[in-house]
């Protein structure tokens, strides 16, 4: 996950560097007024390679962003909020574009509560979270059910921020 | 090896001095309200009858071990030594030689013997429970063991004291299993009955969560993460070989039915956790619960027909009993909005749970018949996971009065309560096993 995000912040630093490059070896050929039909087709393949780049990097940020949005409950409740509706809505949408990919659906809770019933808290909030994208017409098969309970909190702490933190359905690819 | 080794030479020899015929029926003990005034015994030191070192030794250690024993079943005082009026190692340890007035004098109402003899690496203990008051032996002994033996045989003996005077086998032989967190990861170990020689059981390397016992005592089931899911390993002790069972979603919460080579289960494959009735070998039985909403943790009746289980049917979590003949379910809890982990006491009459009221956990009693539930713990951090001793005089369970979660022992009415075992990390879901565990 870490590494990911070195990669992306890595990339975001990098690529407008790149194109700022691009610009100011358009310049000269402006001024020199000698363009040569090869040094066209290189700028040509250049900005294509730019754009390419630049479109991976937009699907990594939307495969990154689908894996690092998590959903949120209320305390003891598996019933989806209508944020939570909306985030699903666009991961539905990602799911849709990359047909291919299989996903956990993790289903995680607050510390409260004792651990074997927040196991099955957990399953639900993940089997609300899975039945709302077959709803929405994503195949069965492509999502798993997990669930943690409370063994994996993302936040510590007993304060109502952190236990809103933990109460969450998250996504990998498998 | 250890179990080959184990009473390989122990012998029982019962001293009938007197017949003690007197005895029977004699409630010593009163069961209804054991706790509340504690038993004066005294334990003199062993006495060491030829007076080697290895005697020597044993006579403190013994009579520590056996002390801690009786002390650990929160039914005795032991007067304290130095108030004693004779030195063991000179008087006598058969009853006629007994000068009883020395005992009533100190306020002890029984008095444990022992007479220690080693030879050639063979320890033979005389035992006997002296009754000061009337003045006669209740129960004699004689044992013979391995040196390495002893601690097994003091504890034989003070299940016949317990047995005798209770009329109840007691739990002595055995093992408390929990999960803690001290090889990094959660796992499953097991203990004593009294905290003695814990060790690791699992290696999963993974979350490993509630264990359970089979009624017979070889199998244990439990829930890990081993395969990155929640799935129920089915496990015989000894031989460490059994199967999973890993549907699709959460494979939680076993409870064995009593005497059956089967066990309930939570499970969620068809989109909804419902406890389901499961072979020992894992195979599905049949669907115990039809409610959509959680249904987890059952503990079965001790006669096996009746199963309480944690439901959410009701709005919030709450204790439910299913009656397997007629079917019926009906709700248990009605004090509290959180009421979960039920456990069986072993006599039937009630059940054992953890209700959160204002963010705390504590366990409560409640009789099923009279439905009225008492507190047995009270402004001491969150305590969760009670489990019945065999006998069904104490509970074990988990605290955090210390901070970090622990486990303690109570009795049955709350009082005495003492943390278990001291070993790093954090313990938490203690199951009391059946009466006897070799392994």
């Amino acid at each position: 996950m870490q590494k990911n995000l070195r990669i992306c912040l890595a990339l975001v630093l990098v690529v407008p560097g790149l194109l700022l490059n691009a610009s100011c070896a358009k310049k000269p050929v402006s001024q020199q007024q000698s363009t040569t039909s090869m040094d066209n087709r290189a700028i040509q393949t250049d900005i294509e390679r730019q754009r390419a780049e630049a479109a991976e990097l937009a699907k990594m940020k939307a495969k990154e962003k689908f894996e690092n949005t998590d959903i949120y409950f209320d305390y003891d409740e598996s019933t989806l909020k209508s944020e939570a509706m909306e985030a699903l809505k666009a991961k539905v949408e990602w799911l849709k574009m990359n047909p291919v990919v299989s996903v956990v659906i993790e289903g995680h809770c607050d510390e409260r509560g004792s651990a074997e019933y927040n196991l099955a808290l957990g399953d639900r909030r993940a089997e609300s979270t899975k039945s709302f994208m077959v709803d929405m017409g994503i195949a069965a098969d492509r999502l798993t059910k997990n669930s943690y309970g409370e063994e994996m909190p993302i936040s510590s702490g007993n304060t109502e921020e952190a236990y809103a933190k933990n109460r969450r359905v998250h996504f990998s690819i498998e | 090896m250890k179990i080959k080794s184990v009473l390989f030479l122990t012998i029982v020899i019962s001293l009938v001095f007197k017949p003690d015929f007197s005895f029977a029926g004699y409630d010593y003990i009163n069961i209804s309200n054991p706790f509340l005034k504690k038993i004066p015994i005294a334990v003199p030191l062993f006495k060491a009858m030829s007076g080697n070192e290895k005697e020597i030794l044993i006579s403190r250690e013994g009579a520590d071990l056996l002390s801690e024993t009786l002390i650990f079943t929160r039914y005795f005082k032991v007067l304290n030594r130095e108030a004693y009026l004779e030195d063991s190692q000179k008087s006598g340890i058969v009853t006629s030689k007994v000068v009883f007035k020395n005992w009533t004098g100190i306020g002890s109402e029984f008095l444990i013997t022992c007479g220690v003899l080693v030879k050639g690496g063979v320890v033979d203990f005389e035992f006997r429970l002296i009754d000061t008051y009337k003045e006669t032996m209740i129960v004699g002994k004689r044992y013979k063991g391995r040196f390495s033996e002893r601690r097994k045989i003091i504890r034989r003996f003070c299940s016949v004291v317990i047995e005798r005077l209770t009329g109840n086998k007691g739990y002595f032989n055995s093992k408390i299993a929990f999960i803690s967190t001290g090889s990094g990861n959660k796992e499953i170990y097991l203990c004593d009955f009294d905290g003695y020689e814990p060790r690791q059981w699992t290696k999963t390397r993974n979350i490993t969560l509630s264990p359970a016992w089979s009624s017979n005592g070889k199998y244990i089931a439990y829930t890990s993460y081993k395969k990155g899911r929640p799935d129920l390993y089915i496990e015989n002790l000894k031989e460490k070989r059994g199967v999973v069972v890993a549907k699709e979603g959460i494979n939680i919460t076993p409870d064995w039915v009593p005497g059956k080579f089967a066990l309930a289960a939570t499970l969620s494959f068809s989109g909804d956790p419902e406890i389901y009735m499961l072979t020992g070998n894992g195979k599905i039985i049949k669907r115990l619960t039809e409610n959509w909403g959680i249904d987890v943790s059952p503990s079965f009746s001790p006669d096996g027909k009746k199963m309480a289980f944690v439901s959410k049917r009701s709005g919030t979590p709450q204790i439910y009993i299913l009656d397997l003949n007629t079917w019926k379910t009906e709700r248990l809890t009605f004090e509290g909005k959180y009421n979960t982990s039920p456990s069986w006491s072993p006599r039937g009459d009630k059940i054992a749970y953890s209700s959160m009221n204002n963010g705390k956990f504590d366990i409560y009693v409640i009789d099923i018949k009279s439905r009225t539930p008492v507190s047995l713990t009270n402004n001491a951090g969150n305590n969760e996971t009670p489990s019945w001793s065999p006998d069904g005089s104490l509970i074990v369970f988990c605290s955090t009065r210390q901070g970090p979660p622990r486990i303690y022992v109570m009795t049955v009415y709350g009082t005495d309560q003492r943390r278990l075992l001291e070993i790093p990390g954090e313990q938490t879901n203690p199951k009391w096993s059946p009466r006897d565990i070799k392994y």
